[in-house]
C-alpha cells in the first residue's frame, strides 16, 4: 500500500510534467545559466580557478533544486490539492516517498547536463572516476531533497513560502553542500582522492539516512494544521 | 473496515493563535441527515468542515465518529468525501485522469467508477479534456463527483453550489437527497439560504465561531436567519 501511493503520486506528477514540462524546463534553464554565469566569473583567459568546479556545480543543483521544490508544491497549492492528497486513506508518508522520489529525479536529470557543462566550462575531470561522482551526486541529492520536500510541504500554506524556503532549507543542508563539494573536490585532484570520496559518500549517506528517518516520522504531525 | 452511522462533535475548539475560529461547539448528525451549517463569513464553517475531515485538529474537545473518537487514521478517511472551496483537482490533467489517480488513491475500481462518475458530472465527452479548459461550474461538478467517488459515508460540502447554473444545482441538490437516503451523513456550509431552505433536515447556525442555533430545519429559513444574525 504504502509503495503503491508513492508511485501513482509520482506518476501523477509525471503525467503533469510530460503535459506541461514547466519545472522541468524552468529547472534546467536556471542551473545552466548559473553556470554559464559563474564561467564568466571564475574562467579568465581560458584558465578556470582552482577548484572553483565542484563548488560551482554543488551550487547550481541547490538553487535549481530549491525552484523546483517550490514549482512542485505550488502546483499542490493551486486547488488545495495537497489537501486531498492528505484526506486520501493512504499512509502520508507514502505522498511525501512519492514528491521526494519525482523531484530527486528531476534533478538526476538536470545534472546529467550540468556536469558535462561542469567539465567543457572548467576543464574539470569529473568524468575521470564516473561512480564515485555518481554516488556523490545521488546520495547528496537525496539529502537536500529529503528535507526540501519536507519545508517545501510544510510552507505550501504560508505565504512568505518562496522566501522561507531558502531560509530554512539551505542552512540546514549545509552539511550535504559541504560533503558533496568536497567529495567531488576529491575526485578532481590531479590524483583523484578516492578514499576521500568514499568517505564524503559514506557521510552522505548517513544525512540521507537521518533526514529521510526524520522526513517520514514528521510529515504527518507537520501536515495536519 | 469499521463504519459509522453518526458524527458528533463534542465542545470541540479551535484557535489560530489569539484567533478563534471555533469555539466550544457541539453538534452531532445522523446516517440521512443533511445538516446545514449557515453563517455569515468567518463564522468558522470551513475550520469545522476542516475538523470534521481530519485535516484540522481541534485544540480543545472530541469528535466522535460512531462510538469512539478516533485519531485521522486511514480506515476513517475512506469513509470521508470533502468537496472544499477549492476544487482539489489538478488543472493540467484531464478530467479522467484527475478521476482515475484518485479512484487508485482510494482504491476503487477505477474504470468503471469513473465513468459514471464523469457521466454524473455531465461531463461524459469532456473526459479527455484538460480540467484547465473547464468553466467554473463544470469544474465544480467534477470536484463533486471526485469527492463522492469512493462513496463516503461523511460527505462534507463547502459552498458546493458556488459558479452552478440553474440546472446544475438542481441536479446537485437531488444527488445530496440521494446520498442522504442512501444512509450518508452530509454536512453542507452554504450562504445559500433558499437553496439550503428545503434541502438540510438540519440547521446548525454559527457566528464568530460559536454555535447560535442547533435545531431541526423548518420553512422560513431566511427570515429565521436574518432575526438571529441581526439580533446575536
Amino acid at each position: 500500500m504504502f509503495l503503491k501511493v508513492a508511485l501513482l503520486v509520482l506518476r501523477k506528477d509525471f503525467a503533469i510534467e510530460v503535459r506541461s514540462r514547466e519545472i522541468l524546463f524552468t529547472t534546467l534553464f536556471f542551473a545552466l545559466s548559473c553556470v554559464l554565469v559563474f564561467s564568466f566569473a571564475f574562467v579568465k583567459e581560458g584558465e578556470p580557478l582552482e577548484d572553483a568546479a565542484s563548488g560551482i556545480l554543488w551550487i547550481a543543483i541547490a538553487f535549481a533544486g530549491t525552484l523546483a521544490l517550490g514549482r512542485t508544491f505550488e502546483r499542490e497549492r493551486y486547488g488545495e490539492t495537497l489537501r486531498a492528497l492528505l484526506l486520501a486513506p493512504a499512509p502520508r508518508p507514502a505522498i511525501y516517498v512519492g514528491k521526494l522520489i519525482g523531484i530527486v529525479l528531476l534533478l538526476v536529470v538536470a545534472e546529467a547536463l550540468l556536469v558535462p557543462l561542469v567539465a567543457l566550462l572548467f576543464q574539470a575531470t569529473l568524468f575521470a572516476r564516473p561512480l564515485l561522482l555518481s554516488g556523490l551526486l545521488l546520495a547528496g541529492t537525496i539529502g537536500f531533497c529529503a528535507v526540501g520536500t519536507l519545508f517545501a510541504a510544510m510552507l505550501v500554506r504560508a505565504r512568505t513560502r518562496d522566501v522561507m524556503l531558502p531560509i530554512l532549507l539551505y542552512p540546514i543542508t549545509v552539511p550535504v553542500i559541504i560533503a558533496g563539494v568536497r567529495g567531488t573536490s576529491a575526485l578532481l585532484q590531479a590524483t583523484p582522492d578516492e578514499a576521500a570520496a568514499t568517505m564524503w559518500i559514506a557521510l552522505l549517506v548517513c544525512f540521507d539516512v537521518v533526514f529521510v528517518t526524520l522526513a517520514l516520522w514528521t510529515f504527518e504531525p507537520l501536515m495536519t494544521e | 473496515m469499521s463504519d459509522f452511522d453518526q458524527v458528533r462533535l463534542v465542545d470541540v475548539s479551535r484557535h489560530f493563535g489569539r484567533r478563534r475560529a471555533v469555539s466550544h461547539v457541539s453538534l452531532s448528525a445522523r446516517s440521512g441527515e443533511i445538516v446545514g451549517l449557515l453563517g455569515p463569513n468567518g463564522a468558522g464553517k470551513s475550520t469545522l468542515i476542516g475538523v470534521l475531515a481530519t485535516l484540522v485538529a481541534p485544540t480543545s474537545g472530541g469528535v466522535y465518529y460512531g462510538d469512539g473518537s478516533r485519531g485521522a487514521d486511514a480506515a476513517l478517511r475512506k469513509r470521508i468525501g470533502l468537496l472544499a472551496h477549492e476544487p482539489h483537482l489538478y488543472p493540467e490533467l484531464s478530467a479522467r485522469q484527475n478521476l482515475t489517480f484518485f479512484a487508485e488513491l482510494y482504491g476503487v475500481k477505477a474504470r468503471e467508477t469513473v465513468d459514471r462518475a464523469l457521466d454524473a458530472a455531465g461531463l461524459g465527452d469532456r473526459g479527455e479534456d484538460e480540467v484547465s479548459g473547464f468553466s467554473r461550474g463544470m469544474r465544480q461538478r467534477l470536484a463533486l463527483e471526485r469527492a463522492l467517488l469512493h462513496r463516503p459515508r461523511l460527505v462534507l460540502l463547502d459552498e458546493p453550489f458556488t459558479g452552478l447554473d440553474d440546472r446544475s444545482v438542481g441536479v446537485v441538490t437531488d444527488r445530496l437527497r440521494r446520498l442522504a437516503a442512501d444512509g450518508a451523513i452530509v454536512w453542507l456550509a452554504t450562504h445559500d439560504l433558499d437553496l439550503a431552505d428545503g434541502l438540510v433536515t438540519h440547521v446548525a447556525l454559527m457566528r464568530d465561531g460559536r454555535m447560535l442555533v442547533n435545531e431541526p430545519a423548518a420553512p422560513g429559513l431566511r427570515a429565521r436567519y436574518r432575526a438571529l444574525i441581526g439580533s446575536a
